[in-house]
């Protein structure tokens, strides 16, 4: 199997395909340390897993199917073959004892990153995230870190079976202790890989499976953004939409069609979940007065709730509408077939935005 | 065999009359006694002695209102003292929550304990600085996990299976008839066999989970659960504390020489109640208690210290001793102080946390806007 990498120059424009090399993907041990690569967020976060377990041995991986595989979705490919099966674990299949064990080695120095393969797949794990992950160190007195990353893949738009389309991250946002975050894009997928890995606090990362594919530039010389900073993604002056993860790319063509219709929309990427970076979204709301949250997720005690009523508490009079969530419903993830219904669309982005301006 | 032989698999060493009679089943762990001389038999027994009249006055000030909850060992001192005797000093334990003389035998201050139960923390001390004995777990079975996971770590480490028993380390995990049917307990049995983990599940089968009985918990001995799992399973009599002492040094030596992990079941009884807030009158038959009172492991090994020669005023010293213990309990005790209110923010998360450092300014502000506020 081979890939084809584009690399560019900083500051330069890729001449498409001038610059392509094929690499079988194993030899990615190659990968400068400057520069760009055009890269789908598999691969980034393959990337960025790869260079954490260079930068340091304490870093494992955990995890169902992550070694010759390489994982369901490929995103640990070839790491066994560089680390070896010491540092990349084809765990036995029980989410619980994946997480439970690797509290073990936390508390015994290492950094496990462990693999739940499906977001559905984290509940039977949930008791060992939620009841003793998330409070060794408060436990502790703080006299231990829990340096240990939760790759969860996420969310809807693949057209799977029960849960393989869920996204369960408010219950994790819920859990002091935690933290949680989402990329939208393969850089920040990169970037915040590495930042999460070396943050000394369990980190819940989810992965939207639906951008996993999409390439995207990824800048190797530095990440811009710290792990919990949100970000303004495209600017505007007349609504603010706030989302994460693959909503953001929904968010963004939301803003063109209103761009085509004269509305200017500013996009903000949350990026981080727990804690949420209130700075870019209340100087955003100054801008606009107006606030639509989205995600996927059921939108009955949501992060996109919780963002909507801290707005509120600090920005009351900034805003000229109410803050409108725009979410997926209060039911089980349905049937593939029907999940267009369900997912939050371009439209209903839009839908949302018009109501919000028409206060 | 002889009249006197024992073909019950159970091991055991002393008869509850406290005479040594092993039972065939403990032919290959007879070897581990002869690490021990009669100044540890006199520090198994002091131990023993020693906690339980703890357990006595923790109880007492549990129903002086002096602790939030106690939960007593009463009847499990043998299982304990000789399995935690069998540790080396660079092994790590994990207890559940009723393993007091395993902390104090790992060099924990039973005090520390005190601190959790009466709600001045949720912890109580460090484990790298108490022997190796880590917090407490109150989620029944979750540390099997934790003991499991760290225990890979000293094989990833190098750190076991060096052929030095003086510096290979091991893992010793307590837990109970009652969570032996959490799913946490069986996973960490499967990944204990797949990754042959230097570790020891110690279980304690005393029978009762608050207030139901083992045999709703398991259709088989427990021991036999761990050969489907692909260990060695020995029961033993969880209140002899010499079988207790042999059959785990044993299982922790073969552990840390890299020959892979194993289960003990030790048969006990909880004497006094789950906690002191349950009543077992209610559900407990008097003569299953009166059974095993009449084997207690106290009175089993001093009958066997007596025979041994063991002087009378050693006993009566250790009683002393126990006392004065207690009493240094008590007062100390008293004096645990409430911590500042800052640990409710302090140690949530190792790095800062705006929403975190946010609500402990606005606590500050708050409660020093009422009329003799300390903030």
């Amino acid at each position: 199997m081979s890939d084809t990498i584009v690399t560019s120059i900083p500051g330069q424009a890729t001449p498409a395909g001038a610059e392509a090399v094929t690499a079988p993907a194993h030899t990615e041990r190659a990968l400068p340390g400057t520069g760009t690569m055009n890269l789908p967020m598999t691969k980034a976060l393959n990337a960025g897993l790869r260079q954490a377990m260079r930068d340091n041995p304490k870093v494992l991986m955990m995890g169902e199917d992550i070694g010759p595989l390489g994982g369901v979705f490929r995103v640990t490919e070839g790491l066994i073959a560089e680390f070896g099966d010491k540092r990349v674990l084809d765990t036995p299949l029980a989410e619980s004892a994946i997480i439970g064990t690797a509290i073990g080695l936390a508390l015994r120095g290492y950094r496990p990153v462990c693999e739940i393969q499906f977001d559905g797949f984290v509940f039977p794990g949930f008791d060992q995230i939620t009841s003793q992950l998330a409070r060794m160190r408060n436990r502790h007195e703080g006299q231990v870190v829990m340096p240990v990353v939760i790759r969860i893949p996420y969310g809807g738009h693949i057209g799977s079976i029960e849960h393989h389309q869920e996204s369960p991250e408010a219950y994790f946002a819920h859990t002091p202790g935690l933290r949680v975050v989402s990329p939208s894009n393969a850089h920040d997928a990169y970037w915040m890989m590495q930042e999460a890995i070396a943050s000394d606090d369990p980190v819940i990362f989810f992965e939207p499976k639906s951008r996993y594919w999409p390439k995207g530039e990824v800048n190797l010389a530095k990440s811009g953004s710290p792990l919990h900073a949100s970000r303004v993604v495209r600017s505007g002056t007349d609504a603010t939409v706030v989302g994460h993860g693959a909503m953001v790319s929904v968010l963004l063509q939301a803003a063109e069609l209103a761009a085509a219709e004269g509305t200017s929309v500013e996009v903000i990427d949350l990026r981080s979940i727990s804690p949420i970076d209130y700075g870019p979204i209340l100087a955003s709301v100054e801008k606009t007065g107006h606030l639509v949250v989205a995600q996927e997720a059921h939108g009955f005690v949501s992060v996109g709730s919780e963002i909507a009523a801290t707005v509120m508490e600090k920005a009351f009079y900034l805003l000229e509408a109410p803050v409108l969530r725009v979410s997926g419903f209060d039911t089980p993830f349905p049937p593939a077939a029907v999940e267009t219904h369900f997912l939050p669309s371009p439209d209903r982005v839009l839908e949302a935005i018009d109501r919000a301006l028409s206060y | 065999m002889s009249a006197t032989s024992n073909a019950s698999p159970t091991v055991q060493l002393l008869s509850p009359e406290g005479v040594f009679a092993p039972s065939d089943s403990a032919a290959e762990f007879l070897p581990y006694l002869d690490r021990l001389t009669e100044a540890d038999y006199r520090r198994f027994y002091r131990d023993m002695v020693v906690v339980r009249r703890f357990d006595t006055e923790a109880a007492n000030l549990q129903r002086q209102g002096q602790l939030a909850l106690w939960v007593p060992s009463h009847g499990q001192e043998a299982a304990q003292v000789g399995s935690a005797y069998a540790t080396r000093p660079q092994d790590h334990v994990f207890p559940s929550y009723r393993e007091h003389v395993v902390g104090m035998i790992r060099g924990l201050d039973l005090v520390d304990i005190l601190r959790m139960l009466r709600g001045v923390t949720l912890g109580g001390w460090t484990p790298e600085d108490h022997g190796n004995f880590h917090l407490y777990t109150l989620v029944l079975a979750s540390q099997t996990l934790h003991a499991t996971g760290y225990a890979m770590g000293m094989q990833l480490d190098g750190a076991t299976a060096t052929g030095d028993p003086e510096t290979d380390q091991a893992v010793i995990v307590y837990y109970g008839d009652g969570a032996s049917s959490q799913g946490d307990a069986n996973e960490a049995l499967v990944f204990a066999a797949s990754y042959q983990t230097p570790q020891v599940f110690f279980l304690q089968n005393n029978h009762w989970a608050i207030s139901v009985p083992v045999t709703r918990q398991s259709r088989t001995p427990l021991y036999l659960r761990a050969g489907g799992f692909g260990l060695p399973g020995t029961q033993i009599d969880g209140n002899d504390v010499l079988a207790s002492y042999a059959v785990t040094a044993k299982h922790l030596d073969d552990a840390r020489a890299g020959r892979g992990p194993a289960l003990i079941e030790a048969l006990t009884y909880r004497v006094g109640a789950h906690t002191t807030a349950d009543d077992p009158t209610k559900y407990r038959d008097p003569e299953q208690l009166a059974y095993w009172v009449a084997r207690d492991p106290i009175v089993r090994f001093r009958s066997y210290l007596q025979g041994l020669g063991v002087e009378r005023e050693f006993l009566d010293a250790v009683d002393e001793e126990a006392d004065d213990y207690a009493a240094d309990v008590r007062r100390r005790a008293l004096d645990i102080h409430s911590p500042e209110k800052a640990v409710i923010f302090d140690n949530v998360y190792a790095e800062p946390h705006p929403l975190i450092q946010e609500q402990k300014a606005w606590l500050d502000r708050y409660e020093a806007s009422f009329e003799g506020g300390d903030a």
